[in-house]
């Protein structure tokens, strides 16, 4: 394959990277009170992005530079998930960070950061992956700690710390599978690892999915996610609840796929979802901050994301149902982010109390953005988790599909709790009207609630892919 | 047809939710639309033949999600389309008696549009899917009913109600999926399903997945002991919520039970009909007792909709017991549409009692039956309709809850013989039923009966018309088993695989 062809199937993730060059420059020469077109530049790159992306998803399944990425329909969902997602999340930057001395460079890490993940999910093999990771992680860590808040620096340490461990631990990880199969090619990797010690072989194999695991948020590195989430902007907790996990479920899945089909590594991810998801629905119980009310819910979801994934190598089914899920879960999750940002003095969840009244329509879209969590008909992520309970049960994990189920039971407890207090009566109930409501994230949040029942009611086409 | 049944009163609740309809109007289009429903049944049911057993008339096929099997799929047989009849029924019989109501009318009549599309949704399913999509909204249109529109300690019952029956449709899509993953070609839809059961022979497989779609079923029909959500639901309840949630909504798990434990799980639900059985006589006497200690109006009715949704359950149990012969299978099928009667005959008579206690609410706020005294005297009107609706609910002869309660018997006794024991619920609910009347109405006009103005003719017309319904079934109830009989005795001859 020819350089050329190579650089064409990357063409999206190279516009990103163009795109996001271009913001930094022009920034750097605009007013500070006029960076708007700085937000304007990014968007258009983000359209073209997804305008190369679907021209990819239409051309047929291809590798680039010598098998070491995938551009297949996988990849192809997962440009546009992820496009969609950075559209929004420019969106609600521009509400947040508008004015702020650092504006642009917000702009510069969330393409940045996608662009990172991307190379995370198409990845096929493990040095590209380590870049990946590196790519997607740094800007991370300047969305957190650019933020005033006086909470920023200490999330953006805690993410840093567990995030260079986690980069330390991979590349060990990667090292050690290098030793052993003498390749980094996901193709080779099977064989590579099947002749080897298996001692040797499961620490490769562990260490590698402990590094994707801070990328996704889920147990056992999840600390830092209820801190940076609690701790910074609403956009960049958004970003970091919603799009490295698209990418790092993603790469979970490829390297699962790639690893000699034993018995052994769809269990240890299926152990590791049960474990992630009722970690995080039991953390999320007792928080009364409604940001870590979210952060600990996001862990949980990746739980349910990875519940699926265990069931790749056995169930034809289960590869689509991992795109939808995913899919759904950013339009879910990034409406319930964008709630929060049109009531930013909001951050207890006694404070919404009797919201309903005053605020019908953002009430109305966080409740579908709850519900839609739980899994309730018809939003999107109810049919991934009806996927998600047969895939399961197919590949001979029914404890797994019921422990699903006896989870979704738990966190509706809280998520009906935060609903619930926006629907109670309030005793005072004008004089407390002095909060504002943000226009623009409302509207943002009602769209991605509706895009949420939409992609629920459409599901058919996305399960038909992959 | 049948789509635009169910879809229509979705479209008109999406149209009210435009904030500058006023109020007046939006009253009169929860009536119109709801009307309009009854006619559209009306049509469907002259329309109707029987399709034979497995089929569906009206049916209605549009590819949904292909990789999971699902498709949107409705169709009708005679008990959905009787169901489909009661419901439209209730709704309007709703729709007239919130003129009234002088809360957001506008929003609550978006509400129960959206409900009643939800109601008819889970009766026209022909594929699991689609079924639990329209079970679980109806769960969350009910808890915003109550939680919006209720009084008393509303927040807590609704969310009890809510908790609850979610729990219940979360073992219920259990099962489902366990019912998918076993077919093949794998699928939800329900013809296909039936058609050829999928665990036939599997022994302890079939019967956990049946024992999850009971319990999910069970909850929401509910029975004894699945049953302590229904009460204080009902007390905080708005009448017409009330109306709704007894009527129709108890009926979406009963109706299950018919439509698709029996046909897709015929040898676990022989395994389990001792079981059901017994909860069914249970829940008989135990609703009926239960009931006899009630001092609140709304309670004491909650728990007789306990004790007739006992009935249900011993009747569709009793026809899980195989026995020899021809007379066994004509007494199963008897039992089975003495099942299906009283569905119909529960939704009429208690949307009727429940819409008779909203009156007692908007007059005095109060439903404890010792703080009424004479009301025959002081409303005249209110007392004939209560004592109709009371004699309807203990059975009767010449109202509907006589002949599905006879059937039931009929069909069960001969099965089961033990389950005569369950007779005795009649007896106490006669007691039940002639006590709170009493109470009510007879004796010195005293407490807070005194200056209580008789039913308006809003309040008096949706019930009226729907005890005639039951009277008119009850009298002549050749037409509605018509319809009921051939579709019990298919559900009764599946089970027999």
């Amino acid at each position: 394959m020819s350089m050329t062809t190579s650089v064409l199937a990357l063409l999206p993730e190279l516009v990103l990277l163009l795109g996001a060059v271009g913001c930094l420059l022009l920034g750097s020469w605009t007013p500070r009170l006029r960076q708007r077109r700085v937000r304007a530049v990014a968007a258009l790159t983000v359209l073209v992005f997804l305008a190369a992306a679907v021209h990819g998803l239409l051309s047929d399944p291809t590798t680039a530079f010598s098998g070491t990425f995938a551009v297949d329909e996988t990849t192809g969902l997962l440009r546009l998930v992820v496009g969609g997602a950075l559209l929004v999340l420019l969106a609600l930057a521009g509400d947040e960070v508008a004015g702020h001395p650092r504006e642009s460079e917000v702009y510069v890490l969330l393409l940045l950061g996608a662009d990172g993940v991307l190379v995370v999910g198409g990845a096929t093999d493990l040095a590209v992956l380590v870049v990946g990771f590196l790519l997607a992680s740094i800007p991370l860590y300047g969305l957190i700690g650019l933020s005033a808040a006086a909470t920023a620096p200490e999330a953006a340490l805690k993410t840093y710390l567990v995030g260079a461990l986690s980069g330390i631990v991979l590349m060990l990880g990667a090292g050690v599978l290098f030793g052993l199969a003498g390749t980094t090619a996901y193709a080779d990797l099977g064989a590579g690892v099947r002749d080897a010690p298996a001692a040797a072989g499961a620490a490769g194999v562990v260490l590698v999915v402990f590094g994707l695991l801070f990328k996704a948020g889920a147990v056992p590195a999840h600390f830092w996610v209820p801190d940076a989430v609690q701790g910074s902007w609403v956009t960049s907790a958004a970003f970091l609840t919603t799009v490295p996990k698209l990418g790092a479920v993603v790469a979970v899945m490829r390297l699962l796929e790639a690893l000699p089909r034993q018995d052994v590594w769809p269990l240890l991810v299926a152990a590791l979802a049960a474990l992630g998801m009722t970690a995080g629905n039991l953390a999320a119980l007792t928080q009364g901050d409604v940001r870590r009310l979210l952060g600990w819910s996001t862990i949980s979801q990746v739980g349910y994301l990875l519940a699926v994934v265990a069931a790749v190598p056995s169930v034809e089914r289960a590869r689509p149902a991992v795109l939808l899920f995913l899919a759904g879960y950013a339009v879910t999750n990034l409406a319930c982010f964008a709630v929060l940002r049109a009531e930013p003095e909001r951050v207890r969840v006694d404070q919404w109390r009797g919201v309903a009244r005053r605020r019908p329509g953002l009430v109305v879209a966080l409740g579908v953005a709850l519900l839609g969590l739980v899994g309730t008909p018809p939003t999107a992520v109810f049919v991934a988790k009806v996927a998600t309970i047969a895939v399961t049960w197919e590949a001979g994990l029914a404890w797994l599909a019921v422990l699903v189920a006896a989870n979704t039971v738990l966190s509706l407890a809280y998520y009906l709790r935060w609903l619930a207090t926006c629907l109670a009566t309030t005793d005072q109930d004008e004089d407390e009207d002095s909060t504002t409501t943000r226009r623009l994230p409302a509207a943002l949040a009602m769209t991605c609630a509706a895009g949420a029942v939409a992609l629920g009611l459409v599901a058919g086409p996305v399960l038909a892919l992959g | 047809m049948l789509s635009v049944l169910v879809l229509l009163p979705l479209l008109a609740a999406a149209a009210l939710l435009v904030p500058a309809v006023p109020d007046r109007w939006a009253r009169w289009a929860f009536v119109g639309v709801t009307t309009l429903e009854v006619v559209l049944a009306a049509v469907l049911w002259a329309r109707f033949e029987d399709p034979g057993p497995g089929a569906l008339a009206f049916e209605q096929q549009v590819q949904w999600i292909p990789g999971l099997g699902a498709s949107y799929h409705v169709g009708l047989d005679g008990l959905s389309l009787a169901l489909v009849l009661m419901t439209t029924v209730v709704f309007a019989a709703c729709a007239v008696y919130a003129l009234g109501d002088e809360q957001r009318p506008r929003l609550q009549a978006a509400l129960f549009l959206a409900l009643e599309t939800t109601c008819l949704g889970v009766f026209a399913a022909a594929d699991l899917i689609v079924f639990f999509l329209f079970f679980d909204l109806s769960i969350v249109g009910m808890y915003f009913s109550i939680h919006g529109w209720g009084h008393g300690d509303r927040a807590r019952s609704a969310l009890q109600f809510f908790l609850y029956t979610f729990l219940g449709s979360l073992a219920l899509l259990l099962g489902f999926i366990g019912l998918y993953v076993a077919s093949e070609p794998r699928t939800f839809d329900m013809v296909a399903l039936a058609a050829d059961p999928p665990l036939q022979g599997s022994g302890a497989t079939g019967v956990l997945v049946l024992g999850a779609v009971l319990l999910g079923l069970a909850v929401k029909t509910p029975t004894v002991p699945f049953h302590t959500w229904l009460p204080p639901a009902h007390t905080d309840a708005p009448a017409i919520g009330s109306a709704v949630l007894a009527g129709v909504m108890l009926k979406l798990g009963t109706y299950g039970f018919v439509r698709i434990a029996m046909p897709m799980l015929p040898e676990a639900w022989r395994a389990w009909a001792p079981v059901l059985v017994a909860v069914g006589v249970v829940s008989v006497l135990w609703g009926a007792l239960v009931a006899l200690a009630q001092s609140d109006l709304k309670r004491m009715v909650a728990y007789t909709s306990v004790n007739h949704m006992g009935y249900v359950v011993l009747a569709v149990g009793a026809a899980g017991m195989l026995g020899e012969g021809p007379a066994d299978d004509g007494a199963r099928a008897t039992a089975v549409t003495g099942a299906a009667t009283q569905m119909v005959s529960h939704g009429l008579l208690t949307s009727a009692l429940f819409l008779l206690a909203g009156v007692l609410w908007t007059r005095r706020e109060s439903y404890d039956l010792a703080a009424y005294g004479g009301l025959a005297a002081r409303a005249p009107r209110f007392a004939a309709l209560l004592v109709l609706a009371a004699l309807g609910s203990l059975g009767l002869p010449g109202l509907s809850g006589f002949v599905a309660e006879l059937q039931v018997f009929a069909g069960a006794v001969a099965v089961v013989p033990w389950s005569a024991v369950a007779l005795l619920g009649i007896l106490l609910m006669t007691a039940v039923l002639l006590r709170a009347v009493q109470q009510l109405l007879t004796g010195p006009v005293s407490g807070l009966a005194e200056g209580f103005a008789d039913v308006r003719a809003r309040e008096w017309a949706p019930i009226a018309v729907l005890l005639v319904l039951a009277v008119a079934i009850g009298l002549a109830p050749r037409p509605l088993l018509d319809l009921l009989e051939p579709a019990a005795a298919a559900a009764a001859a599946l089970v027999s695989r």
